[in-house]
């Protein structure tokens, strides 16, 4: 429908409540998904693999790679939520149907969405935060500041990930969103050694993938040592943010709407 | 408000090269129950999807409630309008009860208000006794009454039901006719799909048939089975040896109509003519009946299967 509001109002906030009462019973696989992943990477990469890697930065591996892995928590928690999650609620389930024939616009399903997504991933970093806080990785209480980045950077994978569910004809789709996407993100953003290590033309590339700003976010607050370059790293995440939520709710509503 | 409750002006829907709806100009009147009938391919469901804003038309007008539909206008409409779609969308992970909260929330309905709609509406769908159960656990019967429930959250002005009974057995169907048949004594107005005559002959006040994306007749049911059809029916089972059109030369011209399709022969007769038919027809095997919807629909829309 041309002309209608990509605002979101308020429905965003009711849709969100949906996914949060219909999320309630899945609380205890979601500590789970949320807690593994991380641990498992801290646990073998950090301290396995951290033995044979001298200090980087002046911090023991293991401390390294920790915001590393406190960012791509955040952005997988959102990117499932946003493919499998939002898929099944747009394809299998008519969910979104369901909303649209209400006052909900398709802009409150989707802001609805992404909220609940980020919200998810600000509760799977909380989670990690306590594990890692715990096991001594985390030097500076400036570590909390990577609540806030996880919900942003959620915000962001989020709206990527709307965008593949829009364009996604069935589950399968999202072996290519995952392997070409969000893993070369995981091994090329600098979670686990520094951009600087990567041919200049890599890095250049890795700029424009958000996880390398939410990493670097994360780590100069793990660290304690915020810099004014942080701003640069939050100013892109909300661009790609507000940019994927315009064209993934344009997509969406032209699945919906004929 | 006065004035008709749904209005639609030559509407026309392309998808493509297909097209879906053409020229499509109706109204339903407030209290009033009106069928669409049409089968597969015949653009009810495109029709529908015009009035809730799930289709763009591809030109022509429709007002809902006397607002024209449109960007500016759908969430006023959509705060008014009930709709039961054809797929179930309930929520699989939310309880009955959770599941008519929930979609009260999406009407800004506040909560104390939508709770106290829900025990109606559990009572009214009859679920009582399933309240706190996951919507995979109940029948398919209980599932529609649940969707009709949930799409009365608001106290719609307009009831909007696109096949509402399709795949339930036929207590389950009955139940949801009751239903329906109770909103409407409570003067609901109501716009229908379905593939069921019986439904439409047992609900409707007033019937639109289409076909092609077209509406080939308008009327109530009575009205229409005399103008399209007439009083009795003769069907004749042809034996396989049989040449269809022997037996039609053997019956002859009359006041009465005759249609072929396969094995078998129909005489749409005005009354008092069918005696004169019968013995025409000698030992075949015929039987005789009063004329249906059934027949309105199968003369208007062919007997050739659509898919």
């Amino acid at each position: 429908m041309a002309g209608s509001s990509i605002r979101p109002g308020v429905g965003a906030l009711r849709v969100w409540r949906r996914n949060f009462e219909s999320w309630k019973r899945f609380s205890g696989s979601f500590l789970v998904a949320a807690l593994g992943n991380p641990i498992f990477y801290l646990a073998s990469i950090g301290y396995g693999l951290g033995r044979f890697v001298a200090n980087i930065d002046g911090l023991p591996y293991a401390v390294f790679l920790t915001p590393g892995i406190l960012a791509t928590a955040a952005m997988n928690s959102a990117s499932f939520e946003t493919t499998f999650g939002s898929f099944t609620r747009l394809h299998e389930q008519n969910t979104y149907a369901a909303i649209l024939a209400t006052p909900c616009s398709v802009a409150d399903i989707v802001a609805g969405d992404l909220l609940w997504a980020a919200t998810k991933s600000a509760l799977a970093v909380f989670f990690v935060l306590i594990v890692t806080g715990a096991a001594g990785l985390l030097p500076s209480w400036l570590a909390l500041g990577t609540l806030p980045v996880a919900f942003l950077s959620g915000l962001t994978f989020a709206a990527l990930g709307m965008i593949a569910t829009a364009r996604a004809g069935s589950y399968a789709f999202f072996d290519y969103y995952f392997t070409l996407g969000i893993s070369v993100m995981v091994f090329f953003c600098g979670v686990f050694f520094p951009l600087a290590s990567l041919p200049v033309w890599a890095q250049d590339v890795a700029w424009f993938l958000p996880l390398t700003h939410a990493v670097r976010l994360s780590r100069s607050l793990v660290a304690g040592a915020p810099t004014g370059a942080m701003i640069a790293d939050v100013a892109w995440l909300v661009t790609v943010a507000v940019a994927g939520f315009v064209v993934a709710e344009r997509l969406i509503r032209r699945r919906l709407i004929l | 408000m006065s004035g008709p409750v749904v209005e639609t002006r030559a509407l026309w829907k392309r998808f493509g090269r297909r097209q879906a709806v053409t020229d499509l100009t109706f109204r339903v009147e407030a209290g009033e129950c009106v069928g669409l009938l049409g089968p597969n391919g015949a653009g009810k469901t495109t029709t529908i999807r015009m009035l809730t804003g799930f289709a763009v038309p591809s030109a022509g007008e429709v007002r809902v409630l006397g607002l024209p539909f449109g960007p500016a206008t759908a969430r006023r409409i959509k705060a008014q309008v009930g709709m039961v779609s054809q797929e179930d969308s309930l929520d699989p992970d939310l309880s009955v009860e959770k599941n008519l909260l929930v979609y009260a929330s999406y009407f800004g309905i506040p909560s104390r208000e939508a709770v106290r709609r829900t025990e109606e509406l559990i009572r009214f769908a009859e679920l009582g006794d399933h309240r706190r159960e996951r919507i995979k656990t109940l029948s398919g019967g209980m599932r529609r009454r649940l969707m009709l429930a949930r799409a009365l959250l608001n106290e719609p002005r307009l009831l909007i039901l696109d096949e509402p009974t399709t795949g339930l057995d036929p207590q389950a169907r009955r139940l949801v006719w009751e239903r329906i048949r109770t909103l409407k004594r409570a003067g609901t107005t109501i716009l229908l799909t379905t593939h069921y005559m019986e439904e439409a002959a047992q609900l409707c006040d007033r019937l639109i048939i289409m076909d092609a994306g077209r509406i080939v007749a308008e009327g109530d049911p009575g009205a229409l089975i005399a103008s399209q059809v007439g009083a009795e029916v003769i069907e004749v089972h042809l034996p396989d040896d049989a040449d269809p059109a022997a037996v039609l030369a053997r019956v002859g011209d009359g006041p009465w109509r005759s249609e072929h399709a396969g094995r078998m022969l129909y005489f749409y007769l005005r009354d008092g003519h069918a005696d004169g038919v019968l013995a025409r027809l000698g030992d075949l095997d015929v039987g005789r009946r009063r004329a249906t919807l059934e027949d309105v629909f199968l003369t208007l829309t062919g007997h050739s299967l659509r898919d």
